[in-house]
């Protein structure tokens, strides 16, 4: 049974923090900074070859059958595998196994993968692809949502005959949840304003500058090592497991320095299987190293959804009710998709108080690049829907959008309407700064006609309750070694994906045994050395790893207190740690340093290591999905973007974006900044610039980084982090997440800023000049048509 | 330094792949995303686009190649940018930033005194997807600062006492104590 208790959110001694709340240097910033740091394609390995993929040039095929024979002959090719070779599916939630490394029957999207070639280089590699035949059937390609909502033939996945009988599931549906709380239709009919409408969110990539890349090395004796890009090394181990037929404790998996991942980094991908099976095939290492345009179409960024919304208020704004319903457009596999479909309902029940909700999200499988989980999973789109709806609510009932919400504020320790539990929440404090620090009350408004204001605000999970494969074991485990050099190392699964986890266990335990955090070595993400985690994903691992930490950091101060107590033959309570150094708290004079005290309690107990883990309380609502969203802490966001509108060209401009965070307590406010301005850019980007779209035919109308376009520095607004502290009870000392909840309110709050300068409302994204001139088109037609003055009804 | 490689090879895949100078990223290899960046006679330069041939003769200096000048030049430790990204947190995955950092150098080399639209200007080749470049730009602030003597501005999250001043908390004393 892992540790569930609190810690508190106090210092752990008595002359309060030292380490953390300051802002302080990650432990890797530095090796970053002057090129030590070892990305997984900065690994070379003697006599390694190289992998290339042969993809496929149709979105939905069956395939009769492959010819390797010529690609094989080829001078430097060391094999070509196809799918029959790993005929085992697998997926990233145990529920929903439905990709294999290479196509075994059919493929399902312009670049799925269908058969791979090791050689000597790249180049040969790639001329070896050229060689290969695969003779296609053609089949039907789905690309529009709605018809994959009901045309049954072709299947791009055959439905199991459960699945075929469900409710919801008449086309080609990847998972349909249909939830109400409440007398949705009673509360809706009892609202003063009803405003019902639809919104559009578009697809989005996550980017991550660093391509997705994977190494293996097969030892002789059945070890097997892949060294991969990855967040999630606990569920990348175990479906080598799977999938290759190895046992486990034969499969280690590293995780180098990682590029950046933002969520699409967090599935099992094929390179991972490919470059196992071809190391054990030819006794080589082998290397891939996946092209920008393949991380396009490996995808799993933000899936598409439209949505619509009716929300009602009684006339002092209070909300009656919201009613959804939700098309999403999966792509060609499930990845996270169950969770998505859930999370597009279950994550808009705060930081408002909603009496009645019901949402009808239904998933469907489409023939184009895979969705899945992209920062703030599942609940950026609808967020934008429902806050740019709250604007609309508060329009008609002349009400400042700021006030409405502060209206509707849920509280603190309290329950969501789908039975999430709320604890700390700091959401009145979010909309107080932004509110002062945009200077919202003299300006919104009252800027010249072409600027605004607009304010939206968001909840967002820190971790969830339930880990994706069912079981009791700790979410989060720590070991920490100890010895009489003075230094501490901390082993950890978890994955330091640039978000600083790894800074932030190194600042937990000098923080518990009153180090310098350079005494302070962090070992982390190999399946090896390290204990399980579960990974980086879904704003879990600052909560459960920094509780795991603090654990752990607590049993060995134990040990370090009881040893010197014990020599000093002075009560324990009178020991005292603190900036590397321990001594007697009534006697000052009495002290040595901690490599000394490592050194006395090494003496009496021998080799100092102890663990430490982290599991979360029971918590989620009372019915089928009720578990899913649940999580042990919330943290709560609010954003107001100052927008100007080119109403020539129809260009917004984002001039400034005040991001308050509720972070609970900020461990390194320097980092949590970092994650609140980068989460801000990405919202504004998807909201203005950014669009992962597929053409007619199914191919991807834009697989670069010139096509695809994400911000410049001379593109992104000045972002003012203001940062929140409401210190979370089940926190590590109070802390929450920060890393994805300041994503979600920056796009709503640009459509509402465009409405506060021009009067048009924006529901459908991408914001693109064209959107803006046709809305302000419509707008003067309207003013046309109705005359100032005459009235309406 | 010579260099044996296929002439269809560019100055990055050299760089890295024959000479182990694994600092310069391949984002894209093709020009897009500026992680490649390396200096070609003082100039930044995308290496992914640059035939290893053509910077025969030219002197390359690559992120790996900035903390020993410092120090040949009498400077401890890394380079100011270096070290002022470091203490910015500007380094989240860290990927982008050797042709960030290298940018930067070049631009301070050329310009001691850059405003803010000038450091943005001179950014603008390299793709960031962690930061928002907020702290990117506010690391070329303090090494600007830092070198005329003045005192960085505070960021936002910081509205009590400024992290960047020499005398103030954390990071800058870390580099004393060090």
């Amino acid at each position: 049974m892992a540790a569930r208790d609190k810690h508190g959110v106090d210092a752990p001694w008595s002359a309060g923090f030292q380490v953390v709340g300051r802002p302080s240097r990650k432990i890797d910033g530095l090796a970053k900074a002057v090129g030590h740091a070892v990305y997984a394609d900065d690994i070379t390995l003697p006599g390694m070859l190289h992998t290339k993929f042969l993809r496929s040039p149709h979105p939905h095929a069956k395939i009769r059958s492959i010819d390797t024979s010529k690609a094989l002959a080829l001078d430097g090719v060391h094999a070509v595998i196809t799918g029959e070779c790993m005929p085992i599916k697998y997926g990233v939630i145990p529920w929903t196994p439905d990709e294999n490394a290479l196509a075994t029957d059919k493929v399902r999207f312009i670049g799925d993968e269908v058969a791979a070639v090791a050689a000597i280089d790249e180049d040969t590699a790639n001329a070896a692809l050229e060689l290969i035949d695969v003779d296609y059937e053609v089949l039907h390609a789905f690309l529009d949502p709605d018809e994959a909502l009901t045309r049954q033939d072709p299947q791009i996945h055959e439905q199991s005959e459960a699945n075929k009988k469900k409710r919801g599931h008449r086309g080609n549906v990847s998972k349909h949840v249909d939830l109400e709380f409440g007398d949705v239709d009673a509360a809706l009919d009892a609202a003063d304003v009803l405003i019902e409408d639809e919104y559009t969110f578009h697809g989005t990539t996550h980017a991550a500058i660093e391509p997705h890349c994977a190494l293996a090395q097969a030892s002789p004796d059945g070890l097997l090592t892949v060294w991969s890009s990855t967040q999630i090394t606990h569920y990348v181990h175990r479906a080598l497991a799977r999938v290759l037929e190895i046992d486990a404790s034969q499969i280690r998996v590293i995780q180098p320095c990682l590029g950046g991942a933002f969520g699409g980094k967090s599935d099992p991908f094929a390179l991972e299987f490919v470059v196992a099976k071809l190391a054990l095939l030819t006794g080589r290492p082998v290397k891939c190293l996946w092209t920008r345009e393949e991380v396009f179409y490996a995808h799993r960024g933000r899936h598409p959804m439209q949505m619509r919304y009716r929300t009602g208020a009684k006339k002092d704004g209070r909300l009656t009710g919201v009613d959804a319903k939700i098309l999403i457009d999966g792509g060609s596999y499930s990845s996270f998709g169950l969770v998505t479909t859930y999370y597009s309902g279950q994550l808009l029940t705060g930081p408002y108080d909603f009496p009645a909700y019901r949402f009808d999200s239904t998933r469907v499988f489409t023939n184009k690049p895979p969705c899945g989980p992209k920062r703030g999973h599942g609940s950026v789109q609808p967020r934008f829907a429902f806050e740019v709806q709250l604007d609309q609510v508060a329009e008609k009932l002349d009400l400042d959008p700021i006030e409405i919400r502060r209206i509707n504020f849920q509280g603190e320790n309290t329950q969501t309407v789908n039975g999430q539990r709320i604890t700390s929440n700091g959401f009145m404090e979010c909309l107080d700064e932004v509110e002062r620090a945009s200077r919202w009350k003299e300006r919104r408004g009252k800027l010249p006609r072409g600027r605004g204001l607009g304010v939206a605000g968001s909840m967002y999970i820190t971790g969830t309750n339930y880990p994706v494969y069912p079981n009791k074991l700790p979410q989060a485990g720590i070991q920490l070694q100890a010895d009489r050099s003075g230094l501490v190392t901390v082993f950890t699964g978890g994955n330091d994906i640039g978000q600083g986890s790894n800074s932030i266990a190194r600042a937990i335990v000098a923080e518990e045994l009153g180090l310098d955090p350079m005494s302070v070595r962090v070992v982390a993400a190999d399946t090896d050395l390290c204990p399980v985690d579960l990974g980086a994903y879904s704003s879990r691992v600052t909560f459960m790893v920094g509780n795991a930490t603090i654990d752990a950091a607590r049993k060995l101060r134990k040990l370090i207190v009881s040893a010197v107590a014990e020599a000093w033959e002075i009560e324990e309570k009178r020991v005292f740690m603190a900036r590397g150094e321990v001594f007697d708290l009534e006697s000052r004079n009495r002290r040595i340093t901690t490599r000394e005290a490592f050194h006395l309690a090494e003496e009496r107990y021998d080799t100092l290591g102890t663990t430490g883990a982290y599991n979360t309380p029971t918590l989620g609502g009372d019915y089928r999905g009720g578990t899913i969203g649940a999580s042990p802490a919330y943290s709560f966001t609010a954003h107001v973007v100052e927008a100007s509108v080119d109403e020539e060209t129809g260009r917004i401009t984002v001039e400034n974006c005040w991001i308050a965070h509720d972070c609970g307590r900020a461990l390194n406010p320097m980092l949590v900044a970092g994650q609140m301005e980068g989460s801000a850019y990405m919202g504004i980007a998807e909201a203005v610039m950014e669009e992962h779209a597929v053409n007619r035919f199914g191919l991807h109308a834009g697989p670069s980084l010139l096509d695809y376009r994400i911000p410049t520095s001379v593109d992104t607004p000045e972002l003012h982090a203001l940062i929140v502290e409401s210190l979370d009870p089940e926190g590590p000392y109070g802390a929450k997440e920060a890393g994805e909840g300041p994503l979600h309110p920056s796009i709503p709050a640009i459509s509402n800023a465009v409405f506060d300068a021009v009067g048009i409302r924006l529901t459908h994204l991408p914001f693109t000049p064209g959107k803006v001139l046709a809305a302000l088109r419509a707008q003067r037609s309207k003013n046309l048509a109705t005359p100032v003055g005459t009235g309406g009804a | 330094m010579d260099v044996a490689a296929p002439a269809h090879w560019t100055l990055l895949e050299v760089l890295r792949y024959r000479m182990g100078l694994t600092g310069s990223k391949q984002g894209c290899d093709k020009g897009d995303c500026g992680a490649c960046t390396v200096l070609v006679d003082g100039r930044p330069e995308l290496s992914c686009l640059t035939l290893a041939a053509l910077a025969e003769g030219k002197q390359i200096t690559t992120i790996e190649g900035l903390m020993p000048a410092h120090v040949a030049a009498g400077g401890e430790g890394a380079d100011p940018v270096q070290d002022a990204f470091d203490r910015c947190g500007a380094l989240q995955c860290g990927f982008c930033q050797p042709g960030m950092m290298l940018s930067a150098r070049a631009l301070l080399n050329g310009n001691a005194c850059p405003t803010k639209g000038e450091i943005k200007d001179a950014l603008s080749g390299n793709l960031c997807r962690c930061t928002g470049y907020t702290q990117i730009i506010q690391a070329v602030e303090l090494a600007v600062a830092e070198a005329a003597g003045v005192e960085p501005v505070s960021p936002a999250w910081a509205p009590h006492e400024n992290p960047w001043r020499s005398n103030g908390t954390a990071p800058a004393n870390e580099t004393t104590e060090r």
